[in-house]
């Protein structure tokens, strides 16, 4: 069943809430985002030793926590909150996923356990989003040896990553290749990015040696270890959403004009009501995305993941945008957070492809 | 004020007199927006002697046509001095002292002088009337203390519209006077304050003791929420009403970017054509509404209705930097000019995708400055359309009772 949350499920959010009010505050975020790395190691070290995060759906044989999308859904929100600026989604999400979906056995005993340590952070290389336009690689065997050529732009965390799976095509289908983020070869170029809170890059492949990861043709695994992750990704957009609506709310309370609370204006509490009804939708949209991956039904996950990041980019640029408004001129201001969310609304709504993508493929999906 | 009657043939006469005598292609801005004025085409319905003919205020636009067809220079009035321009002149018109309008007006127009608003403080924004920078006198003077925030353009000004109360024992209204602030007086500090793209566009402004001459007080004591209408009314039109050309102005990039898009899918194309078109309807109907209203403007200060432009144009260009960011796609996930924090400026951008980045982030605020988007749908509803007003504490009590944020 949807919804049927444990008291574990509340112990796991009030721990990673707790953690990340200690190691992830406001200070901290704008810290990290001016940083080239984007991230904090010994954060990344801890959020590994002390809550088992980058394996929290790594299989317990191969050193994680075994759990699942639910729990990752939790764990998300409550990153997407505070800004989280770690590799989380490349790694922790998007990179298991792909390997969990594709890779084989040997691979996942050699990558797993070290991203469920810490010790490792990977990203993934996919091929261009329908409108993009930029960049795919081809991969070709010589002497029994796999060689990458070609592009990948937009890669989340792929200036900082050990390991870079890269999704390339070949002669039978598209295949997962792993290539060390140090590889002769392999140009990185961090990107100048609208969200400073993730940071991307442009990866070019040129005659790079890579290990296959996955044998034959693993579109239909890597389709849905994407599912896997927009609808995680919805719920970091959820929790995005939801601060906003806290502090836009939290503000509608205390600041006098007129000697009143704006709050008290309808203008200002319709806006306010109207961003909880959307929120709330958010959230339904991204814990029954979360609840139909645990499921496992293919065609259920991919209708309730797409339904997921379509509402959710939407909801969470609404709120992010509001929240501007609501604060007046101070939400204005580089000083004040609010645009730190509306940036990381933008950019999530764009990354793995943006609403008008995820709609189309919910048509499809419900043959319309 | 009464109008003069005068035929638009003998207006684009007088510009092209103008011209013979100072050309902006071959005179600097100073010269040829002085002579500008001194032909009283500034402000053309302002009266003879300060910028004006005394004529329909619809005649400036046939002396901005003339001008644009004889020369490659053009002013744009809400670039070179937004503030002095669209808000400054017509409250020094409108209440300010002889010597205000002889020494001022005509380097508002040429913008040898910046001009800058200081109304909004941290506590008062939209309820700008319950600001608490406070006016005490002394002698010949006024000793003003207090902080201002928001501040656009003030740490390149010579003068500020400075709004305070002078008496807090008064209802908040009838508590205020309004005052010419030299900026280069000594207590004006000027801090830089970053938005979202990083510039610093506007500024805290703190005063600690500043002296302010009591002639430069305009209309008379108490009297500062009278003349404070004045410029808020027309800033809005101002805002709202700086329509362009057809097709130009966000719009006009807007459909540039259409041009050169690249990369997207047909059913991507298919949505956002419709979406393009949608944005154009409206900017093309506030540009026609702006020349409506201008067309029916008589002499005088705008009213309420200005906010109906004010309105449209802060709502309509979000969406359309939104739509923007449509059209430009994936890319739209970097931001190469990066977040410095520094002056605007005032380089042009790059590319058309430099520049729409940028707007997208920058037009947030359109629906804040000037006036909120609630504050105008508050001003359309009651002022206009006549709809009874909020029950209101804060009115027939002295200023000093009324809770108030810091
Ligand atoms: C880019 C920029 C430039 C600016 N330049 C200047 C300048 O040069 N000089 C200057 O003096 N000021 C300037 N301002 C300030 C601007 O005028 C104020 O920010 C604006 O009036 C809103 O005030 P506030 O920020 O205090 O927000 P608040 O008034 O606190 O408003 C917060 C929220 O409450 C809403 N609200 C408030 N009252 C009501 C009500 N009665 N009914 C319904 N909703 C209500 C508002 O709409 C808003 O959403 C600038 C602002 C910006 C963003």
């Amino acid at each position: 069943m949807d919804f049927e949350f444990t008291p574990e499920h509340e112990e796991l959010r009030q721990t990673v809430r707790r953690f990340l009010e200690r190691e992830s505050p406001e200070a901290r975020v704008r810290a990290l985002m001016e940083t080239a790395a984007g991230y904090d190691e010994r954060v990344w070290k801890r959020m590994a030793e002390e809550l088992g995060l980058p394996g929290l759906v790594i299989p317990e044989r191969h050193g994680g926590a075994g759990l699942g999308p639910v729990e990752l859904a939790i764990a998300m929100e409550e990153m997407g909150r505070v800004l989280l600026c770690a590799p989380y989604l490349s790694t922790g999400v998007l990179s298991v996923y792909a390997l969990l979906q594709v890779a084989s056995e040997e691979e996942r005993g050699r990558l797993l356990p070290e991203i469920a340590s810490g010790a490792l952070i990977a990203a993934v290389a996919l091929p261009p989003q329908a409108g993009s336009g930029d960049g795919a690689c081809r991969a070709t065997r010589e002497a029994g040896a796999w060689r990458l050529d070609g592009s990948a732009g937009f890669v989340i965390d792929g200036h900082v990553a050990d390991v870079v799976l890269v999704v390339a095509r070949t002669a039978e289908g598209l295949g997962l290749f792993r290539v060390e983020g140090g590889a002769a070869g392999l140009r990185r170029t961090a990107l100048p990015t609208l969200d400073l809170t993730r940071k991307l890059s442009r990866l070019e492949f040129s005659a790079v040696s890579a290990a296959a990861v996955s044998a034959g043709d693993a579109s239909a695994g890597l389709e849905r270890a994407l599912a896997l992750t927009i609808a995680a990704l919805g719920a970091e957009q959820l929790g995005g959403a939801q601060r906003c609506l806290e502090a836009a709310t939290e503000y509608a309370k205390t600041r006098l004009q007129f000697g009143r609370p704006i709050g008290s204006y309808q203008a200002i509490k319709h806006k306010c009501a109207d961003l909880l009804v959307e929120v709330e939708f958010a959230r339904s949209a991204a814990y029954h995305a979360a609840f139909r991956a645990r499921a496992g039904n293919d065609a259920e996950a991919a209708e309730a993941a797409h339904m997921a990041k379509a509402y959710c980019s939407e909801a969470y640029f609404h709120a992010a945008a509001e929240s501007i408004q609501i604060h007046g001129g101070m939400g204005f201001t580089w000083e004040h957070p609010a645009h730190l969310y509306f940036k990381r609304a933008k950019a999530s709504a764009v990354l793995f492809g943006d609403p008008i993508h995820h709609r189309r493929e919910l048509a499809r999906q419900i043959g319309i | 004020m009464a109008i003069r009657e005068m035929s638009e043939e003998e207006v684009r006469g007088r510009v092209r007199a103008l011209l013979a005598e100072a050309h902006p292609d071959r005179v600097s801005q100073f010269e040829f927006r002085g002579k500008q004025y001194d032909h009283g085409l500034a402000w053309v319905h302002f009266p003879e002697g300060y910028g004006g003919l005394g004529i329909s205020p619809r005649l400036q636009a046939v002396v901005n046509d003339e001008i644009r067809r004889h020369a490659e220079t053009v002013y744009e009035d809400m670039q070179i001095n937004p503030i002095g321009i669209g808000m400054g002149a017509p409250t020094v018109l409108t209440h300010g002292t002889e010597w205000m309008k002889k020494n001022l007006l005509r380097r508002v127009f040429t913008a040898e002088d910046i001009w800058c608003q200081l109304f909004s403080e941290p506590g008062a924004g939209s309820d700008v009337a319950g600001l608490a920078t406070r006016a005490v006198r002394d002698g010949d003077h006024w000793v003003v203390n207090g902080q201002k925030v928001w501040t656009s353009l003030a740490h390149i000004s010579k003068w500020g519209m400075l709004l305070a109360r002078t008496d807090p024992d008064a209802p908040k209204h009838s508590g205020m006077s309004y005052f010419l602030l030299d900026l280069e007086t000594p207590g004006v500090e000027v801090r830089p304050l970053h938005h979202l793209t990083g510039e610093a566009e506007f500024n805290e402004v703190f005063l600690s003791d500043v002296r302010i001459p009591a002639e430069r007080m305009f209309a008379t004591e108490g009297e500062g929420w009278k003349v404070a209408i004045t410029t808020l009314m027309n800033e809005r039109t101002a805002i709202g009403g700086a329509a362009s050309r057809k097709g130009g102005g966000s719009i006009g990039a807007l459909l540039d970017l259409w041009k050169a898009r690249r990369g997207l899918t047909a059913e991507t194309e298919t949505i956002l054509r419709d979406r393009v078109a949608r944005l154009y309807v409206e900017a093309e109907l506030l540009r026609l509404t702006a020349l409506r209203a201008r067309a029916a403007q008589k002499a005088g200060n705008p009213g309420p209705e200005g906010s109906i432009s004010k309105l449209a144009h802060a709502e309509l260009n979000k969406r359309i930097w939104e739509c923007a960011m449509e059209v430009i796609g994936d890319d739209s996930l970097l931001y190469e000019a990066g977040y410095r924090r520094r002056r605007p400026s005032g380089e042009s951008f790059a590319t058309r995708v430099a520049l729409a980045k940028y707007q997208f982030l920058r037009s947030r605020a359109n629906s804040i400055e000037g006036g909120t988007s609630e504050v105008m749908r508050n001003i359309l509803g009651e002022r206009v359309l006549g709809l009874p007003g909020e029950p209101r504490t804060d009115k027939d009590v002295p200023w000093k009772n009324i809770p108030r944020s810091a």
